[in-house]
């Protein structure tokens, strides 16, 4: 609407509101009709659940996005990005912000109001301290401020890297804000404790438009819905119920559900049956963690967090990787495939394109490989070779 | 003609004998008599199955004696379905039981048989040992985990409600005298079968209040039990080192949603649920079971594949303390699907239920001579 405003200042912004809520495909009820046209002016590369596009930060041509390297070996992939950054001349500016298990609240709010501000984060895992029961995850907290409802994990087999199953191509599509990580939970009686998992109507539809919406986008065939209607009947009974009704409206897309233990034990035995998942919280957290490590282990994979007006790019398991830690062990391919999904989002896909396929050319031609996929590199291996990858293929062009 | 301070002292012995049995009756039986075991044989292809299995059971010549009992839900005099009361009386009375498949109709407001039968035996752990059978390879061979699983609370509490139009709340209960005894089952349980470390599954970093109670509980088990060793890992974590690297855990102890997703996706890297034992601890007594479906499709056709009853069964005699008895019939059924001649159809191969039977029971009378 802001564009709206400057290009037709006699309007008054109810009716526009309203006129605009019938061509948008998302409207502001979410009461979703697929026969409207698309929402004009949005990059189909921005993703399409957007009801205005994305805020990103650009002045002068160069984008600045916000970094929060987290802990464990969160500051360290971020250096590396950083420096592969400026060997490949990425127009990008890090806002680095620093929020560790220590941090106080008011320098995570700080955090939010940079990110609202630029559009776009990458971002480590924060480490949670255990102790004190009232101060939630941040990582949660942090997705449910900003209201990023999508985390879409797409894991495919290296072709070089050791794995059980190869073939495997699978979307994971997962809500992030709602279900069991709530984080409401007392202690009525002493020794009893609840903890609510919220499912609603609205965060399920919208998870599933969004499911769906991809699949078409990106050519897939299957969704398949995962979830545990058969002991918890009215919540996740509501999902999938909500999950059906949206897949009536797209007809061409297959659409299944299954339980979650039955999906475990498909995705161990034959996961290449498998297309589009979509599921609430907790079962992606299992589900995404369990084709993870079916690909190749927690360092290879970036997972992107959507929501209507923010986008945040993080590792794929989001863990904090406390064990390795400054050793120079880690994996730092999760955090650049990240960075390349951001560059993406930004549409500097010329860019992305050439960092990408200095990862690849490092994995699969080099084969430089970090302990955890069983080589003997270390991590600033990894990176000085794909850093040599990109000065090659950019010896003659000049920025 | 025994002197009066002998008789009293016999007969306090006697006394204390009888109330210490009395106390154990439910959990350990000292004596060789036979004992009475509940049979429930389930549908489909339930009594196929029990059936196979008390064929080998005389054939190994097991000391027990089976009362079969059919727990199809009746209606009660307050119109609700519950199980028939001749066959509480009989998990009762008898204390072990060993079930076959049910049926869970579909459909609102019928709550689920299994749980149910929980519920009422109060069994608070599952156990589910899943171990790489030879013979019946698949893409992992080192997998030898055990997973308890508190049984009656958690997740599955079945409190829920809508408290507006679109919006869905449910409740997870984790309580502390639940916890508390499935930590204890988990170190007693490693103790007892000679495993070296617990882990305890959980995610307090998200729930922290529910599951830090479950893993306060499960810290002071440990500390009460300094021989076994104990972790404490997150759910995503041992989600992603169980699909590399299987061989890494051993004992996992976790609340009620986790250890059914992570022992479901155990067993699927053994071979499927038609090859896990399972079962269900209570205070009073246990009840093992098989956890596959009732696969109608094959029912009455003599397809059957009865070794998940079988291994339940086994695990039925360890608990109640007939090793011997429990390693002849368990060794028999491995050595059969290792020789491949007599697989049944789920693992490959073409014998009939009977056929698989017969072998076992062959081969266990060849063992005793």
């Amino acid at each position: 609407w802001c564009e709206a405003q400057h290009v037709l200042p006699f309007f008054s912004m109810a009716s526009f509101t309203r006129s605009l809520c019938s061509f948008s495909r998302i409207n502001l009820g979410l009461q979703g009709s697929r026969v409207l046209t698309q929402v004009p002016n949005l990059s189909s590369r921005r993703t399409f659940t957007a009801s205005k596009p994305f805020p990103v930060a650009q002045y002068g041509g160069r984008f600045t996005v916000t970094m929060l390297p987290g802990d464990g070996i969160g500051p360290e992939m971020m250096g590396y990005v950083q420096n592969i950054f400026r060997y490949a001349g990425v127009p990008v500016d890090f806002e680095v912000i620093q929020i560790t298990k220590n941090s106080t609240d008011d320098e995570f709010e700080n955090a939010m109001i940079c990110i609202r501000r630029n559009g776009v984060a990458l971002k480590g895992s924060i480490e949670s301290k255990y102790g004190n029961a009232s101060s939630g995850s941040r990582n949660a907290t942090l997705r449910t401020q900003l209201d990023l409802f999508a985390n879409v994990l797409h894991c495919k087999t290296y072709p070089s890297i050791q794995s059980r199953h190869s073939d495997v191509d699978i979307i994971i599509i997962r809500e992030n804000t709602e279900g069991e990580y709530s984080m409401l939970e007392h202690e009525n009686v002493k020794g009893v404790i609840e903890s609510m998992k919220i499912i609603t109507r609205k965060g399920s539809e919208r998870i599933a438009r969004y499911a769906f919406e991809y699949a078409i986008r990106h050519g897939r065939k299957k969704v398949t819905a995962v979830h545990k209607a058969n002991i918890m009947k009215l919540s996740d009974g509501l999902f999938l119920e909500t999950c059906r009704s949206i897949a009536k409206e797209y007809p061409e897309i297959e659409f299944s559900d299954m339980i979650v233990d039955n999906t475990c034990m498909q995705l161990v035995a034959r996961p290449q049956q498998f297309d589009v998942m979509v599921m609430p919280n907790l079962y992606g957290n299992v589900v995404s963690n369990v084709v993870c490590g079916l690909v190749g282990g927690p360092g290879l994979l970036s997972g992107r967090n959507y929501g209507e007006h923010f986008a945040v790019f993080e590792p794929g398991t989001r863990n904090t990787g406390a064990s390795v830690a400054g050793r120079n062990i880690a994996n730092p391919v999760a955090m650049l495939n990240s960075a390349c999904d951001m560059l993406e989002h930004l549409d500097l896909q010329s860019h992305a394109d050439l960092i990408r396929d200095a990862i690849d050319r490092t994995l699969n031609v080099d084969k430089i490989h970090t302990a955890d996929l069983g080589g003997q590199a270390t991590s600033l291996d990894v990176v000085q070779n794909i850093i040599h990858v990109i000065q090659a293929n950019t010896k003659d062009s000049s920025w | 003609n025994f002197p009066q301070e002998r008789q009293v002292e016999m007969a306090g012995r006697v006394a204390k004998f009888l109330i210490s049995g009395a106390r154990l009756a439910g959990v350990r039986h000292y004596s060789s008599d036979a004992r009475t075991v509940t049979l429930i044989p389930g549908d489909g292809i339930g009594p196929e199955i029990s059936a196979a299995v008390q064929k080998i059971f005389s054939a190994a010549e097991v000391p027990i004696v089976w009362e079969e009992v059919d727990v199809t839900p009746v209606k009660g005099p307050d119109g609700k379905f519950g199980i028939p009361p001749a066959a509480i009386d009989s998990v009762n009375r008898n204390g072990i039981g060993l079930k076959g498949p049910l049926m869970t109709p579909v459909g609102k407001g019928h709550r689920s048989l299994n749980l149910a039968i929980r519920k009422e035996f109060n069994l608070y752990a599952n156990v589910r040992p899943c171990r790489s059978m030879e013979g019946y390879e698949t893409l992992y061979r080192d997998v030898d985990v055990v997973t308890i699983r508190e049984n009656t609370e958690g997740e599955y509490s079945g409190i829920e409600h809508e408290i507006v139009d679109g919006v869905v709340q449910s409740i997870k209960l984790i309580t502390e005298p639940a916890s508390r005894r499935v930590a204890e089952y988990a170190f007693q349980y490693a103790r007892n079968n000679g495993r070296s470390k617990v882990t305890a599954v959980h995610k307090a970093n998200i729930m922290r209040m529910s599951d830090g109670l479950f893993l306060r509980c499960c810290r002071e088990a440990a500390e009460r039990n300094p021989d076994i060793k104990f972790e404490e890992k997150y759910l995503d974590t041992v989600c992603l080192n169980m699909v590399q690297d299987p061989s890494k855990y051993d004992v996992l102890v976790m609340p009620n949603l986790y250890g059914d997703i992570l022992s479901d996706l155990c067993a699927g890297l053994v071979g499927g649920l038609g090859l896990t034992p399972s079962g269900n601890i209570g205070e009073g007594g246990a009840v093992f079971e098989s956890v596959h479906g009732t696969a109608p499709d094959i029912a009455g056709q003599d397809k059957a594949n009865p070794t998940a009853l079988l291994l339940s069964a086994v695990m039925m005699l360890r608990f109640m303390n007939l090793y011997n008895h429990a390693t002849i019939i368990e060794q028999a059924c491995f050595e059969t699907i290792k020789e491949g001649n007599f697989r049944t159809g789920d693992l490959g191969g073409k014998a009939k239920c009977s056929e698989f039977t017969d072998e076992i029971c062959r081969k266990i009378q060849e063992r005793n001579g």
